[in-house]
């Protein structure tokens, strides 16, 4: 015998009771932790695909939607950029780093992005299978996109004009798979990279195709592009999509935007700042969810203080018995009280339970889970914090009717029959 | 083991309560006789620990009850004095078993299984261990409660109006089934009651 064979028999004895406290209270702690899970991992994810990247360039058009096609790669494109243009922007000596993208081409919905290595190296990609893309129409696959597709190195496939499912397939010139990542746990996954003259390649009308590198690297006056080096620079005639910029120093985060903005016929938009904007707008969804389940929260904490309450009244005589053998004043206080956050604290573990069995679940059943790389199986020091809150709120809920219990007059209520 | 002189109480300021003096040694057994209101529960509370604030002597087992703290009180009648009331308050969240495992829990003495089952098995209780306390007859749940009394082995045990609920058969049953464990567990036992059917069962009486 000892207190928790005690609580337990009492809770034991109210089946529907409990039930209800516990699916009540559980209820509210699930909504809570899917969304601490959700946005957390949304955060994450958005703060680690957006790192090393402090501005983005393209055409002109909604900047959120040029963070969202070119950092995240679930938008759809504002435009085109003139090589010619970019380059300018690329020589400035505020920019470290551009990298050039050009997005049009898909395959099974999964884009295909040309590109250089830099781009794979913002996210410290490692090969898993075979090689980096080197020549035209060579890829490389991220992890996801290899998995899903069962590709391995050697395969052969047709793009897709646009990026979604169903365009017109470019059915002439095939891709062939080169190699693949290790999963870097962000965009990357869900990529197919490959050089930027490809994606020109399967767009250019047929029969009037560039000559090929070998020969354009022969000619004497070829002076490279700095954004594709094996193209002449100053063509004015290819286009790209955007421009992802690293700053060389914080002056240019004042410098640059404006002057692209101001002086180009180009956009300038800063990952942080939209991504900020992102949340701000989400955060109205965000913090009527949570009302409510505060709202659940409550109910549930009043309905364990009235079930309690009620209780105890029936309980009178058992407290007053417990006191005849024995039990002192305090034991009484400390069982009621190990009664309500026995409760709480059962409710708010099936509500963990349940809010990762919800991710987990959706993870696995819908594919945008599954490319966010939301995961159910992760774990935040939060939780813990709903953990603790839960069994005070239990103790709060149990502490009139303990104090009820603690002051039982005992020879009143034993006479009182 | 009991030894009470001058005992009087007061509920209000104007009502006092005066109780003649009494002495009991161990394994003696005593009525406190009296009409309802005479104050027989109140002395059996003041016996039994559930009523401070007495004046005179009131000493149990060689203790003035006054001189004890609330919460020494509450560990001293979980060790010394064994409880019967009317109705049986078993704990009905429980089953038999855990009811009776109750009375060492809350008296913080170990629990010892095997003197449990002994009383048990005096009581005729065994095949009814693990049934819950609702499912049980009415004579069987006052065995269960007198189980309960008896299981840390007390030096008193009072009891308020055990039988006066009863047909004249089951009064029989229940007096003689107390007097037997109060005897076999060499504990001295006190009965408070109207009932004139216990008067030549016990010798001693006390009349309030």
């Amino acid at each position: 015998m000892n207190i928790v064979i005690l609580v337990w028999s009492y809770l034991k004895s109210k089946p529907l009771n409990t039930v209800l406290n516990i699916v009540l209270l559980a209820l509210g702690i699930t909504v809570i932790t899917v969304l601490l899970l959700f946005n957390k991992q949304l955060e994450e994810k958005i703060t680690s695909n957006a790192k090393g990247i402090d501005l983005v360039v393209g055409a002109k058009g909604s900047p959120l939607q040029l963070i969202l096609c070119n950092i995240f790669h679930i938008d759809f494109p504002t435009g085109n950029i003139n090589l010619k243009e970019a380059e300018l922007i690329a020589k400035n000596r505020l920019i470290k780093k551009a990298i050039p993208l050009a997005l049009g081409d898909s395959y099974q919905a999964y884009r295909i992005i040309g590109t250089n290595k830099e781009y794979a190296e913002l996210y410290q990609a490692e090969l898993s299978q075979g090689d980096w893309w080197s020549k035209d129409m060579e890829v490389t696959l991220g992890a996801n996109v290899a998995d899903a597709l069962k590709f391995s190195v050697g395969d052969k496939f047709e793009s897709t004009h646009g990026l979604t499912q169903g365009g017109h397939a470019h059915e002439d010139q095939k891709f062939i798979v080169k190699g693949i990542f290790k999963s870097s746990n962000s965009v990357l996954d869900n990529l197919i990279l490959t050089n930027v003259e490809s994606i020109w390649h399967v767009h250019e009308e047929h029969g009037e195709g560039e000559a090929p590198d070998s020969i354009r690297q022969q000619d004497t006056t070829f002076i490279p592009s700095k954004l594709i080096p094996t193209h002449p620079a100053g063509d004015s005639t290819k286009e790209i999509t955007s421009l992802l910029i690293h700053y060389r120093s914080p002056m240019a985060a004042i410098q640059l935007p404006r002057f692209i903005n101001g002086k180009s016929s180009m956009q300038a938009a800063s990952p942080a700042f939209e991504t900020a904007r992102l949340f701000s707008i989400l955060g109205v969804g965000v913090n009527i969810l949570m009302s409510f389940a505060y709202v659940l929260i409550f109910i549930s904490a009043l309905s364990i203080f009235i079930a309690l309450y009620n209780s105890l009244k029936e309980r009178r005589y058992d407290l007053a018995v417990m006191r005849s053998m024995g039990a002192s004043r305090s034991k009484l206080f400390i069982t009621v009280l190990a009664e309500g956050s026995t409760l709480t604290c059962i409710g708010s573990l099936v509500g963990l339970v349940l809010a990762h069995g919800i991710l987990i679940v959706l993870a696995g059943v819908v594919e945008e889970t599954r490319k966010a790389g939301i995961s159910g199986v992760i774990f935040y020091r939060e939780e813990w914090i709903i953990l603790a809150g839960s069994l005070f709120l239990g103790i709060l809920c149990a502490l009139l009717p303990a104090i009820q219990a603690y002051r039982t007059d005992i020879s009143k209520v034993l006479a009182g029959n | 083991m009991v030894n009470i002189s001058n005992l009087s109480f007061s509920y209000t300021p104007l009502q006092t309560l005066s109780f003649p003096s009494l002495s009991l040694r161990k394994g003696e057994h005593c009525l406190l006789l009296g009409e309802s209101g005479s104050g027989k529960t109140t002395l059996l509370h003041l016996l039994g620990g559930l009523l401070r604030g007495y004046s005179g002597n009131l000493q149990l087992n060689n203790t003035e009850l006054r001189s004890l703290s609330e919460s020494e009180l509450d560990k001293f009648r979980g060790r010394n004095i064994g409880f019967i009331f009317q109705k049986n308050h078993l704990i009905s969240a429980l089953s038999v078993e855990k009811n009776i495992w109750m009375a060492p829990y809350l008296a913080g003495i170990p629990i010892d299984h095997n003197s449990t089952h002994e009383v048990l098995k005096e009581l005729g209780l065994v095949e009814k261990l693990s049934s819950e306390v609702t499912e049980i007859s009415q004579g069987q749940a006052q065995r269960v409660a007198i189980a309960r009394a008896v299981v840390n082995h007390p030096a008193v045990i009072l009891a308020d109006e055990p039988t006066s609920a009863l047909d004249d058969k089951n009064c029989e049953r229940v007096i003689n089934l107390l007097l037997d464990v109060a005897t076999r567990h060499n504990s001295t036992l006190v009965i408070a009651t109207h009932d004139q059917r216990l008067k030549n069962k016990i010798d001693k009486h006390i009349s309030l």
